[in-house]
């Protein structure tokens, strides 16, 4: 019990009698003895912390919180189209039921053998994903799709010990901005990033590529579907280009999308990366993405990864399944500064989530969710592009995302987006601060969760909007 | 049936499923469930929606399995049971990593309520004010807790703020023009982190090994030091458990050659209103909040490693800065020095969330009171392990001298006596009901190493109990060694037989390689 008589109920020992106990079994009066003789007086912190009052009992933390929470606006009491790396999607429930499971939420770093389950789970995930990718090798999860992209492209380095590497312009900025301190090093960078330039919707400029091309380059990275939500229709002339040069050729993806879209691996990339956060997760202001990174089965590019890898083996007793430890020596935990880059705490809950949904979906769910969001996104570009003044100039087939012109509207994206709020619909990405060559753009995300009646209702409000 | 009355022991068995690999669960045709699909309307108006995509439309499906929602629900409910969370064991035993009871009030806010779950981080900063007011109000939290000026909540984890410090240091000299600091010091005994990110982010790594106090000799660190330094990044107390009392005079020699100081605090629990990274003179600072500050750790995630810095490291940290000007929250991306990003949005909200509430139900007494009962805690589980056989205590120096929140331990003696080692026994813990222990960080400088950190959340019965179960396997070793050859008996598998895979042949961590090497190609 601390001097203002509290017993906390989430420390035990702040009973006074088991305290009393408990000292007297160590050999002291009090317990600052034990710190009195460790950490020298003037290191020490006097007096009292100056923190808020503390809210001691549940219901009025729970109160406290929940008043804060309130004032955010949110996708169920509005309509929400914004994506650009982040987008609502359909969570099943039994997503939510296996990572709410307590033993999964409180585990962590444990054994094989007392945490099977998890090693399992971990397992499947790598399993289902190399599927879904149709490749070959995962290690467990990233901290996001933008630390995939980074260390998708110090692998290539790794690999060919080439200095380049060739992005596109029109890169998600969020990975953009990633990726450019991830690759720097003292003094020079390790890696230079040269952009390729791109069209309206986001696609290469092949012929900008041919002139980059070389052979200091160590990867040609793309997005597909691109930032801008563009189906990068030349991908396997551009892998072509990356792979003759001797580069690896990495592609950026949505995994959402490859139940209708075809695997980067079946149009030449060699690395497959991308955030799977699209994959049974909820937006959570952000605090549900997850990195992957997928490659063939070549110890090229598995003795390259940087984080943990469980592999399937025996036990002594025959025909059980268990699960060890690969290369461990790659890993930081190993080999501290001698190791592929460093690894440590990313997102295993949420590839242990990531597993379940594409267990639950199958390549039907992931077939029909992909051809749902293809058929609602279009037709959402086919409605907003009917609004006076605004248009819709996607120069390639889209997936979940295109770009919506406003410039001739006389409004800018701030404004529409705006008075879409009013509309109770949270807008899509205003575009002109990241490229302001587009002008006043919005990028419009629209999936399987989006209604005929949502879709119609955004049109209608846009209509409203520009015509005032 | 009760704990047996006596030896206070567990008639334990975990759940043991024999539960197959997901796709081997597959019938053709099952679905686990179905999506929403277009409106007939929409339908007639776009058509099938995927033809437009031409010859990138996918040939093949992709192979994943044909399951029932209930054989899935089934399959990773039982998959759960095989893990031991914190929430079903006494998890002292993953030493260094603060196995803290994660309180359900938060959990459940986080993970159900709309005002989270259905939030987009790219939102107007006025449609998010509860997202940006939670997470500057934890860092005024932060800034007190640690005595710094600024904290983000951006990285994604312990490592990951180590090396946006890291990244840091590097953007500080380069901006000042001082292009030949490419050095970083670093401890053996301080996490691999500490070490591997610096790397990562360009530079060359030193590594002091500790004396026979536990740590470096000041003499051996003056002498690493040069104009080459950027910076030190390093543990106090290191994994062993071990303050260095002489912390202050590090820091100083480092600052006078220009260096920077950072302080990894992933074994912070112990100091909470008790030492602060202010007062040790550091420039910078990490905690992971789901170690001291009860998030859970998620399988390895989602976590945060909050980082910290004084004023004049505010130009170099990562964007968007939370910011409040009286009246409302707001992102300031106008910093033409920030590293940029480490993570994308926000960071993991839902990790700062929890992290929050849990300062908050505690305060600045509640904090301290944590401390001092980890603390407690260990000193003493030290004084009943000191007394198990075969048990020793590296750096132990005698009466008088306490550990902190954590000991670094050695079956060293145990080994010579009976050839069981750490990794023996470890097997066995499983089998009374406990996780296995976390040995220690690689290369092994204390032999035969396990490393536990009873923290506050654990009652003194759990101590004894876990004291107890230490005792008694190495009786075992001693009086019954087929019991610990043969172990663990009462877990969901057996003794794996290549726990480490480092042959190519072996390799298999995806279910086609597995099937591949197996000659079992689908």
């Amino acid at each position: 019990m601390s001097k203002n008589n509290i017993v906390y109920p989430y420390i035990p020992n702040s009973v006074p009698e088991v305290k009393a106990e408990m000292m007297k079994v160590i050999g002291i009066n009090d317990p600052m003895e034990l710190y009195e003789r460790e950490i020298p007086e003037e290191l020490r912190f006097k007096g009292v912390m100056n923190l808020p009052e503390p809210i001691y009992d549940e219901y009025s933390i729970k109160r406290h919180t929940e008043d804060i929470l309130k004032k955010n606006k949110n996708a169920s009491e509005y309509l929400c189209f914004l994506g650009a790396g982040c987008a609502p999607h359909f969570v099943p429930a039994v997503c939510d039921e296996i990572n709410g499971r307590g033993e999964f939420l409180t585990a962590y770093v444990g054994e094989s053998i007392a945490d099977h389950g998890k090693w399992q789970a971990f397992f499947e995930y790598a399993s289902l994903m190399a599927e879904l990718c149709d490749m070959d090798i995962l290690s467990i999860p990233m901290y996001d799709g933008a630390q995939a992209a980074a260390s998708s492209i110090r692998m290539a380095n790794r690999i060919n010990s080439r200095g380049t590497v060739l992005i596109p312009e029109k890169i998600n900025p969020e990975n953009m901005m990633v990726l450019k301190n991830y690759l720097k090093s003292v003094p020079e960078p390790d890696i230079k990033i040269v952009t390729l330039k791109c069209d309206a919707a986001g696609l290469i400029d092949v012929e900008d590529l041919k002139s980059k091309i070389s052979q200091d380059v160590c990867a040609v990275m793309i997005e597909n579907p691109t930032y801008l939500g563009s189906v990068e229709v030349k991908a396997e002339e551009i892998g072509k280009i990356a792979r003759e040069a001797g580069a690896e050729y990495i592609v950026y993806t949505d995994p959402i999308s490859l139940g209708v879209m075809e695997a980067p691996a079946n149009y030449g990339a060699t690395i497959t990366c991308g955030d799977f956060h699209t994959l049974g997760l909820h937006m959570g202001a952000g605090g549900c993405q997850g990195g992957f990174i997928a490659t063939f089965d070549d110890m090229k590019y598995i003795s390259e990864f940087k984080d943990l890898m469980f592999g399937i083996t025996e036990t002594s007793v025959e025909g059980e399944y268990g699960f060890g430890e690969v290369l461990f020596d790659r890993t930081s935990y190993g080999s501290r500064d001698k190791a592929n880059e460093f690894t440590g705490t990313s997102t295993g809950l949420w590839a242990i989530t990531a597993g379940v949904y594409l267990a639950i979906m199958g390549p039907k769910g992931m077939e029909e969710v992909g051809t749902t969001i293809m058929q609602r996104s279009q037709y959402a570009a086919k409605k907003i592009a009917e609004v006076p003044g605004v248009e819709v100039n996607m120069s390639a087939p889209f997936f979940k995302e295109f770009v919506v012109d406003f410039n001739k509207t006389g409004k800018t994206a701030a404004e529409i987006n705006e008075a879409l709020l009013g509309y109770k619909i949270i807008g899509g990405k205003d575009l002109s601060f990241d490229f302001p060559e587009m002008g006043q753009s919005i990028l419009f995300c629209v999936t399987e969760i989006h209604t005929k009646d949502d879709i119609d209702k955004l049109a209608y409000a846009l209509k409203g909007i520009v015509s005032r | 049936m009760s704990r047996d009355r006596y030896s206070r022991f567990r008639k334990f068995h975990q759940a043991k499923w024999d539960e197959e690999i997901i796709f081997e669960l597959s019938v053709p045709g099952e679905r686990g469930v179905l999506v929403p699909k277009a409106e007939a309307a929409v339908a007639d108006e776009i058509g099938d929606g995927v033809s437009v995509l031409g010859g990138l439309k996918r040939k093949k499906a992709p192979a994943l399995p044909e399951v029932s929602q209930m054989r899935v629900n089934r399959h990773y409910l039982r998959l759960s049971q095989e893990t031991m969370g914190t929430d079903v064991n006494i998890d002292i035993s993953q030493g260094t990593c603060t196995m803290k009871y994660s309180p359900k009030v938060q959990e459940h806010l986080a993970a159900r309520h709309p005002g989270i779950v259905e939030v987009h981080p790219l939102q107007d900063p006025d449609t998010m004010q509860g997202v940006l007011e939670i997470i500057y109000r934890t860092e005024q939290l932060m800034k007190e807790i640690s005595g710094l000026d600024h904290f983000c909540f951006q990285p994604g984890g312990g490592a990951h703020g180590v090396y946006t410090n890291a990244s840091i240091i590097r953007e500080y000299h380069l901006s000042r023009g001082d292009y030949k600091r490419d050095e970083i010091i670093t401890t053996m005994f301080s996490h691999p982190c500490d070490a591997a990110t610096p790397n990562t982010a360009g530079f060359k790594v030193i590594t002091l090994m500790p004396d026979e106090n536990g740590f470096p000799p000041i003499e051996a660190f003056k002498a690493a030091l040069s104009e080459r330094t950027a910076g030190i990044m390093i543990t106090n107390p290191e994994d062993t458990g071990i303050y260095n009392p002489r912390i202050k005079e590090y820091v100083d020699a480092a600052h006078a050659v220009g260096a920077l100081c950072s302080y990894d605090q992933a074994n912070a629990n112990a100091f909470l209103g008790i030492a602060r990274a202010k007062e040790a003179g550091f420039d910078m600072c990490h905690f992971n909040m789901h170690k001291t500050f009860s998030a859970p750790h998620g399988c390895m995630g989602p976590a945060t490693g909050a980082v910290g810095y004084k004023d004049f490291l505010k130009p170099f940290m990562p964007v968007p800065r939370v910011e409040f000007d009286g009246r409302k929250y707001y992102l300031d991306y106008n910093c033409p020095q920030s590293i940029g990003k480490t993570r994308s949005f926000l960071g993991n909200f839902g990790v700062i969330l929890k992290s929050n509430m849990w300062i908050m139900q505690h305060g600045a007494e509640g904090l301290k009171e944590a401390a001092i009962c980890s603390v407690l805690n260990n000193n003493y589980m030290m004084k009943k392990l000191k007394e198990t056989r075969g048990v020793v205590m590296y750096y132990d120096f005698g009466v008088g001298k306490n550990r902190l929140e954590q000991v670094r331990w050695s079956w060293e003696k145990l080994q010579q006596d009976t050839g069981f080692g750490t990794g023996d026994v470890n097997q066995r813990l499983s089998d009374f009901g406990i996780q296995h222990y976390w040995t220690s960080h690689h290369p092994w400088v204390v032999p035969e190493p396990f490393t536990l950190e009873p923290c506050e959340s654990y009652s003194k019965d759990d101590l004894d109990e876990y004291c107890g179960v230490l005792a008694e396997i190495s009786r075992e070793c001693y009086e019954e060694p087929e019991v610990i050859k043969g172990a663990p008996h009462c877990g969901p598998t057996h003794r794996v037989k290549h726990p480490e895979i480092n042959d190519e042949e072996l390799i298999a961590v995806t279910w086609r390689q597995y099937l591949k090497k197996k000659g079992l190609k689908k």
